[in-house]
């Protein structure tokens, strides 16, 4: 029968009826919470293929009843294209850049022993503990002084690197045996060599949930590329974009263009999620938090 | 700590890479993280608009702070308002995500559960859309005639009067009071008293029906991230640790009380300050689905930052509450820490 896992949590000498009965009312229950977060995701896209009186008319109705392209359409007059283009890029370049520092930085707080690697250590954290909404003011300075507002490098360069990917890749490090780094010392290899031949390829596992984070983070993100290229409107992102466009519809909101929107943004994040889903959840382990 | 060997050179050579290593990050993060802090604090004495270059602006010590904490007038009412608007909103979402996620991981890591993987993805999935995405979806949901009305009318059987809900200014503490019958009319005169430019009558407000509704979906989004931070943490707790106290014929509540809880309690410490970190940050979602209003009752502090500094130009003004806000986030962690006597892992 079943066998106890390691945190079975049901009793062997239970009465026969408790069994059954906690059977139907976590299924009832978990079942029922499924439907709350499925639902809205069907209803939106359904909408996104709706007409504008149909809308009006029957806004919860989940079949539509006329088939229109209407939506996606005039979206795609509002350059919708170029926002996609944007984000896709934005994000690519983020993930690239996160890919590199942070495993380098990753690596040398788990496993090179240097002077200063302490302080190293509590500045990157420390970075952690500060809100981002409080690094918005500064951040716009910065990037104002440095003539990088209304540009690509504005949107990249200052999430190039991040606390949690390098905790999350220090973390992974630490797990990894010393022996194969040791033997590669032993051959006369470099600190880089020994890095880039020996130890990366070795952090696959830990590199997608990096990746994952990383462009999950970026295809996001909506308040840097607020702050950073909201008047420059070939720049915008997704999320940017949208948000700007509904602002740009006052009361009069074009409820299939603004789901169709929603749903596009939507659409990338979903097919990396089940074709990498093992990876979301492990990532969250990996990334120093343990029981 | 393990050092092997006590070559100088291979000191040197282990200092070398180890900063090499760190320089791309440790250069970003001093130019975009570490020195802008710096920047800030010195423009938040300022009355710098953000338009004109920096070093323009007139130093103008703490008269910003003064005019947001002390000074009566428009900037101390709309700081303490959007303190009190954001407060509701860490108070109603940080228990509720907390409690909903623990309660969902623990029933979904049950061994005899099916369909495990369905309900762990169903239930992170929002986790990782676009708030805007998000935001959009429910701003069309809680229209009067939308799905969230229609949802409530059939659970009631036709007795629910919709509502308008991003409409809708009225505190929650308000209605329940009303209808015991106390009103702004009834009520004693002491509530008119001005206390840090709102009077106790708008301070026990509760949240507004608007902010409510983002509260719901704020709590919506985050319960399944929350959730597998603590099935992470419950796949670490020995099953022999459970059969022990089965033995002893502990029941599942008492189970759940004296083992589960305790042993999650650095996790529990975790979720609550990222809660907290989070819910006090809230920004996106008030852009997109109400710009502060109705009334003013969704403004937080987070887009009163964003509206001073880019909408009114007043950075000196925006950079004080920001930085008001990081001690405000800061010192609740500490009491957090405090209450729930963790060391966590942060």
């Amino acid at each position: 029968m079943t066998t106890l896992t390691r945190s079975d949590t049901t009793t062997r000498g239970e009465r026969a009826w408790v069994r059954p009965l906690k059977a139907i009312l976590s299924y009832g229950i978990l079942f029922l919470l499924a439907a709350m977060f499925i639902y809205p995701f069907l209803l939106a896209i359904s909408t996104s293929f709706k007409t504008m009186p149909e809308i009006a008319l029957h806004p919860s109705r989940l079949i539509p009843e006329t088939f229109t392209l209407e939506g996606y359409r005039r979206l795609f007059t509002f350059d919708v294209g170029r926002w996609t283009f944007n984000s896709a890029l934005v994000a690519t370049a983020i993930t690239l850049g996160n890919l590199l520092f942070a495993s380098l930085a990753g690596y040398a707080l788990a496993r090179i022993p240097f002077p200063g690697s302490r302080t190293a250590f509590l500045a990157i954290l420390g970075t952690m503990m500060i809100p981002g909404i409080v690094l918005i003011i500064p951040m716009f300075i910065v990037l104002k002084t440095l003539g990088m507002i209304n540009s690509y490098s504005g949107l990249i360069v200052p999430k190039l690197t991040a606390a949690f990917g390098i905790f999350l890749m220090k973390q992974f490090f630490e797990s990894v045996p010393k022996e194969l780094e040791e033997a590669a010392r032993i051959d006369g290899a470099t600190a880089f060599q020994t890095f880039f031949r020996v130890v990366l390829p070795t952090a696959r596992p830990a590199l997608v949930a990096l990746i994952i984070f990383s462009f999950q983070g970026a295809w996001n993100d909506f308040m840097h590329p607020l702050i950073v290229v909201t008047t420059a409107k070939d720049l915008w992102t997704l999320p940017l974009g949208l948000a700007l466009l509904r602002g740009g519809m006052g009361q009069n909101l074009l409820w299939n263009s603004l789901l169709a929107g929603s749903m596009l943004t939507t659409l990338p994040m979903a097919i990396i999620f089940f074709i990498f889903q093992r990876y979301f959840i492990e990532g969250i382990s990996y990334s120093g938090i343990k029981g | 700590m393990a050092a092997m060997s006590g070559i100088k050179g291979e000191d040197r050579e282990r200092a070398i890479a180890g900063w090499a290593f760190m320089s791309p990050t440790l250069i970003i993060f001093a130019i975009f993280i570490i020195i802008p802090i710096f920047f800030a604090v010195y423009i938040s004495l300022t009355d710098w608009n953000g338009i004109s270059p920096p070093s323009d602006a007139a130093f103008i010590g703490f008269k910003n702070y003064r005019a947001l904490l002390f000074q009566n007038g428009i900037r101390q009412t709309d700081f303490f308002k959007a303190l009190k608007n954001t407060t509701y909103f860490a108070l109603g979402v940080v228990p509720a995500q907390t409690i909903i996620a623990l309660l969902l991981a623990v029933v979904v890591n049950q061994a005899w559960l099916r369909f495990k993987g369905f309900f762990r993805t169903t239930y992170y999935f929002p986790s990782i859309t676009s708030s805007i995405a998000i935001s959009l979806m429910f701003l069309f949901f809680y229209q009067r005639g939308g799905l969230i009305n229609q949802v409530l009318s059939v659970i009631t059987f036709g007795r629910w009067e919709s509502v308008a809900w991003m409409a809708d200014p009225r505190g929650l503490f308000h209605i329940m009071l009303e209808a015991v019958g106390i009103t702004i009319r009834t009520a004693p005169d002491w509530v008119q008293a001005k206390v840090l430019g709102l009077t106790v009558w708008d301070w026990i407000s509760g949240p507004s029906v608007a902010l409510m509704a983002i509260m719901f979906m704020n709590t919506w989004t985050t319960v399944g991230t929350m959730m597998v931070i603590f099935l992470a943490a419950l796949q670490g707790v020995p099953g022999y640790v459970y059969e022990a106290a089965q033995i002893d014929g502990a029941s599942a509540w008492r189970q759940f009380r004296s083992i589960t809880v305790p042993l999650l309690r650095p996790t529990l410490f975790f979720v609550i300050t990222l809660g907290l970190i989070g819910t006090y940050q809230v920004f996106d979602q008030i852009y997109v689905m109400s710009s502060g209003g109705p009334a003013k009752t969704t403004l937080t502090v987070a887009y009163l930052v964003y509206r001073n500094g880019f909408t009114n130009s007043d950075m000196g003004l925006a950079a004080a509450i920001a930085i008001l806000l990081f001690i405000i986030i800061f010192t609740l962690t500490m009491i957090q820490r405090r209450i729930t006597g963790s060391e966590g892992d942060l």
